[in-house]
This record gives C-alpha cells, structure tokens and sequence, in this order.
C-alpha cells in the first residue's frame, strides 16, 4: 500500500532522497533492459536493497564498536585504542582478524547442532527486524502493513537464541546467564510493547512508514508533532527507551552476562568467529530497537524543524540514531549494573503498570483532541501514579535493610 | 541471628532510612549521575590534568631515584676498562642469594692479581634484584640500576649480562640516583684527598727523617772532626 504510494511520484534517479535506493533500482533497471521476467527483477531489488541495509548497519555496527570503546574511554578520561591506523580508526578490522583467526572450541559436553545454530539465530532475527524499518522518505527495505508486529514478533527470537546458547553450551555459567536473560526479556518485553500501543491506537495503524508520516506536522509552526512531544508519549518514550536498553542487553540491565558475576553468560563457551557474531547481533539488535524507538516516538526519518525539509531524511533517521546510540552509550558509562530483585521489582512495579496508564492516556489525548486541554488532563493522570509508585510502593517494598549474618559480625 | 543493622556509611551515620523520611524527586540522581560522566568526557578533550595515561612508548613517567632492579657496574672517568672500580674481590659473588653473578680475577702473565676482573657475569633471569650486592661492596662499584626494558628474544645470552653491558659510568650514577652518588663521590674524594695527604705526610716524613740522619750523620762526622 505505501510502497504504491511513494513510487507514484517517481523522481529522478539521481535526487539525494534516492540515494541509499540508488543500487536497488539501478538493478532493477539493468534486469528489466535485459528483458527478465518481473519476479525476478522484483527478487533481485530485495535481494540487493537487504544487502544494503546490511552493508550499512555491518559498517555502522563496526564503527560503533570503536565509538564505544572511545567514548567510554572518555567518560572514564582515558585515550581509548589508538594504536591500530589514526586514532584507532582500524581497530575493527584488527578486532575482526583476531575473531576469525581464533580457535572455534565446541565444549566436549555441547550439543554441537544448537551450540552451532544460536549466534547465527541471534544475528537473523535482528537483520530481519532492521528490514521493515523506515529510514528515509523513499527508503523503506520492506514496507509491511504489519510492520510493528513483524517487529516484534521478530525481536522475541532472539530470546530462543539466548536460551538455546545457555542450554547447548552444557555448562553451568551459560545456563545462568540464559536463565537471567529469560526471564529479564520476558519481563521487560511487556513494557516494551504496552508503550508501543499508544502509538498505534493514536495513528490507527501498525505500519511503521504510516506512524512516521502521521508525525510529519509541526504545531504552532515549530514544534514537530513527534509522538514524544505529547504527554501519554513522552511517559511511553522514557518507558520503551528503559526497556529497551534491557532488551538489547546493554548496562545497568546487562545481567545475563554479568561479567563479575557469571563469566560471560550465555557466551562463556563460545569462542572466535561464534562469538563475534553473539557481539553482532546484539549491536545490530541494539540498532534496531533504537531505530523502532526512533520511528515511533521520534518522528522516524521526518526533519526536527520546518525548514530543515531539503535535508535528505534518510539523513535525518541516522542523525537521531546516533543521538540515541549515544545515550546508550553514555548510559552505559555511567550507571552501574542493577541486582536482579531490583531488575525484576523496577519492570514489574513501575514500568509495566505506567506503560498501562499510556493506553488510555493516549485514548484521551485523542478524545480531546490534544492541545493544552490534552495536557491538564492526562498529566495528573500519570504524575500521580508514577509518584506513588517510586516513592510510596517501591520503598514499602523494596527490601531496605540486608542482612549479613556470617559477614556483619 | 536475625539482627539487621546498616553500615556506618548508609543514609548518614547509621540514621534509618525510614525515620528520616526526605522526598527527592525520583531518578533524579540519576540525572546527576549523567551529568557527572559528560562533564568527564567533555573536559578530557580540553584538559590536559584529567589525562593522566602516560602514552608509554611514545613518552615515560620520570622514574624515582627509590626504584631499583638489576645491577650495574660502576666506573671513572671515560674508559671503564681503566676505570672500574671493582677489584673482583667477589664479595657480592659469595653473598649474591641465587648466586647469579660469575668473577673472574684478571692476572698478568706472572700470575699476580691486576686486582680489576677479566669476567663479570650477572645473569638477570636469575637475579632477584635484592640489592645485597650493592649493600656489601666495599669498593663503591656496584649498585642497583633503574633500567626497566630488558626484554630480549633471546633468553639465554640476552639475559645474561657481561662487562660490556653492566659497566656504566659515575656520572650516569649521578643522574641516577644524585643524592647518593653526590655522598658517594664527596666520600670517594675525601678518601682520596687524605690518603694523598697521608702519602705526601709520609713521603715528606720519609724526606725529614733522611735528611735528619743524614744531617746527624753529618753532625757526627763533624763532632769526631771536632773531638778528634
């Protein structure tokens, strides 16, 4: 339906806008010349327009390994690598020699079929869940009507592939971590997909490119109609963005594979090229969600101010990923890592039941039709719970004294 | 036992969370956090004081004069094979603990001792940089160095070190470790000043008491002149 739709202006092959599809079409074209039937000229552009999405998230998942590392350095006032090429610039390529030259060991009590089938499962399903992203006005990989299901739908495999490696690994540090991870996904899957409904009841659709161009107006002339300028959708950004650092595995939430604690979680076995793909796909995971992130409350590839239209979107989407991407980043660099009871206690009784109240606060931001009549009604309709539920509940139960009786003597 | 109790440290000084009940708005400390790592981050491309990585290869801490490994060999002047101060008398190689130094005492061809060592061995992968033979040099030659990158390909005559390599001058001492090479060269001079002193008192001794018997050789031949 919105693929009809785009291609129906049909620009010139050379605008900007067009750019990231440039390949795809020119393979279009060269098959159509060549006189090829249509399913194989419409089979090769996907073939080639998924590999340019691979191509570019492969590239960026290899730059972000440097940024990370760079930035953390920085927060931690350190140089970070800067031996390998100018200011470190080859470190990936060194990072990626030494992971494909190192011994690939199967533990002698593994089951060496699942053992060898989860990192490649963990990396699918999040190459699949970056394909029905938008990234630019014209630059939708694969344009599903049910787009944000796919996603989801998509994202919880990676929940098998956690489990599969703990489990066929066949030692007892995986099997952990595999646990930990089971149960912290399952817990803050929920959060994660209760803030997204708001943003579908408000656009009446699961289509990813329909959500993005529903928040294309600028009210009062300057402030973009992003999903995240409303109140049920700034409470649902700060939700779905908690939980998504959770899903991607990143700290504080990065239990599973709590290095002082359990090795390396579910990876501990895996070694070599295994491992570097366990790596990939929680990057390419982590660009994911932060790309759905982006589509549902940040106004997906659409221009933060009226005039900054004649920038390609495209752009746009890659900027605000790398603001996102930072975040985490600098997330990471500053909170230490939470207990499990903690993990368990914050997404059960803060998160979750927040992430309800976004369900029919956005039902009445649509009733009201918004506007500031919107906001004195629906803010003391979420301040009050949340207030009580960080303060009151979470310190009524939140375990205030530990005892130590061996240790506290 | 099921008594709880805090850490000292905890909400200040022992007091219970929940007798002191003081509101602060939820994540905010978090905000705080934050704030704290991108003002960390921000400052470390402006200034130099948060840097404190020394980029090793590249530049080198200033090492204390306190920090000491292997041995070195001291010598004066220019030449060391004319200005070492060891005379191979082998204390250090009889109280070195793993016994990795090896002497060997250069003779002339009559066999007399030239008091100077014709093999000086230290093997530094045996060495355990106690210092002793340091300690125990009568002679001031031997002290502890303060070079650090002695690794080496090959591990048998790479680590082990001849005169050629252990022999080092005293002013390289002085840059050292100046403070005990200045006692050490203030004491080495004083000895040398008064055992000149001592010699040119016993030369000019040996001088007086010559001419004093010659003179009272000569006053005895005049005194018999005198009686005869």
């Amino acid at each position: 339906m919105s693929l009809l739709a785009m291609s129906s202006a049909e620009p010139s092959l050379w605008s900007p806008e067009w750019l990231p599809r440039l390949p795809q079409r020119l393979v279009e074209m060269l098959l159509r010349n060549c006189h090829a039937p249509d399913w194989l000229v419409s089979l090769a552009g996907y073939a080639v327009a998924a590999g340019t999405v691979v191509a570019v998230f492969l590239s960026a998942f290899a730059l972000l390994s440097l940024i990370e590392r760079k930035t953390l350095a920085r927060i931690q006032n350190r140089l970070g690598p800067n031996r390998a090429g100018w200011f470190g610039i080859l470190q990936p390529v060194a990072d990626g020699i030494k992971m494909l030259t190192k011994e690939d060991i199967v533990p002698a009590k593994a089951e060496w079929f699942l053992h060898l089938m989860a990192p490649i499962l963990i990396v699918v399903p999040s190459m699949l869940a970056l394909g029905v992203i938008p990234y630019g006005r014209e630059w939708v990989p694969v344009s599903l009507d049910l787009g944000l299901l796919f996603f989801f739908a998509v994202g919880t495999l990676t929940e098998v592939a956690v489990f599969m490696a703990g489990w066929a690994s066949g030692s007892k540090f995986p099997m952990l971590g595999a646990m930990r991870a089971i149960s912290q996904m399952v817990s803050y899957e929920l959060p994660l997909i209760l803030s997204a409904l708001g943003v579908i009841m408000v656009t009446g659709s699961l289509s990813l490119p329909d959500i993005v161009n529903k928040q294309g107006d600028f009210h009062l002339g300057f402030i973009p109609a992003w999903n995240v300028f409303t109140p049920w959708g700034l409470t649902a950004t700060l939700i779905f963005f908690i939980a998504s650092i959770a899903e991607a595995n990143r700290c504080p939430f990065d239990l599973p594979e709590g290095e002082s604690e359990i090795v390396a979680g579910h990876m501990t076995e895996y070694s070599g090229f295994k491992y570097a793909l366990f790596f990939m796909g929680e990057y390419l995971g982590l660009f994911a969600i932060s790309g759905l992130f982006i589509t549902l409350f940040l106004g997906g590839w659409q221009a933060p101010l009226p005039g900054l239209t004649i920038v390609p979107s495209w752009l746009w989407f890659f900027a605000k990923l790398a603001v996102v991407i930072f975040t985490h980043l600098w997330i990471r660099g500053t909170f230490p890592r939470v207990r499990m009871d903690q993990l368990m206690r914050f997404a059960w009784l803060c998160l979750i039941p927040m992430a309800l109240l976004t369900i029919p606060a956005a039902g009445i931001w649509v009733f009201t039709g918004g506007g500031l009549k919107g906001w004195l009604i629906i803010m003391p309709l979420l301040l009050v719970p949340w207030l009580i539920l960080t303060t009151v509940f979470n310190r009524r139960l939140a375990s205030q004294t530990r005892n130590y009786t061996f240790a506290d003597s | 036992m099921n008594v709880s109790r805090k850490s000292p440290d905890q909400n200040g000084g022992g007091q219970d969370a929940r007798a002191t009940p003081r509101w602060s708005m939820p994540g905010l400390g978090l905000v705080k956090g934050l704030v704290v790592t991108a003002r960390n981050m921000i400052q470390s491309y402006y200034r130099k004081d948060r840097m404190t990585t020394v980029q090793y290869p590249e530049e080198r801490a200033p090492i204390s004069p306190n920090f000491r490994n292997f041995p070195f060999l001291c010598y004066d002047g220019d030449n060391p094979a004319t200005g070492l101060r060891c005379t191979a008398c082998s204390i250090c190689e009889k109280e070195c603990p793993p016994q990795c130094i090896y002497i060997v005492l250069d003779r002339d061809e009559n066999g007399k001792s030239l008091k100077r060592p014709k093999l000086f061995d230290i093997d530094i992968s045996v060495c355990m940089n106690c210092g002793i033979c340091a300690e125990v040099c009568p002679f001031d030659s031997i002290y502890m160095d303060g070079q650090y990158e002695m690794s080496t390909t090959d591990r048998f005559g790479g680590l082990l070190l001849g005169l050629d390599r252990l022999a080092k001058s005293a002013d390289y001492h002085m840059k050292l470790r100046p403070l005990e090479a200045s006692e050490v060269a203030a004491r080495r001079k004083a000895e040398e000043e008064k055992k000149l002193a001592a010699q040119a008192a016993k030369e000019a001794k040996a001088k007086a008491d010559k001419e004093a018997k010659a003179a009272a050789a000569q006053a005895a031949g005049t005194g018999k002149g005198e009686t005869a």
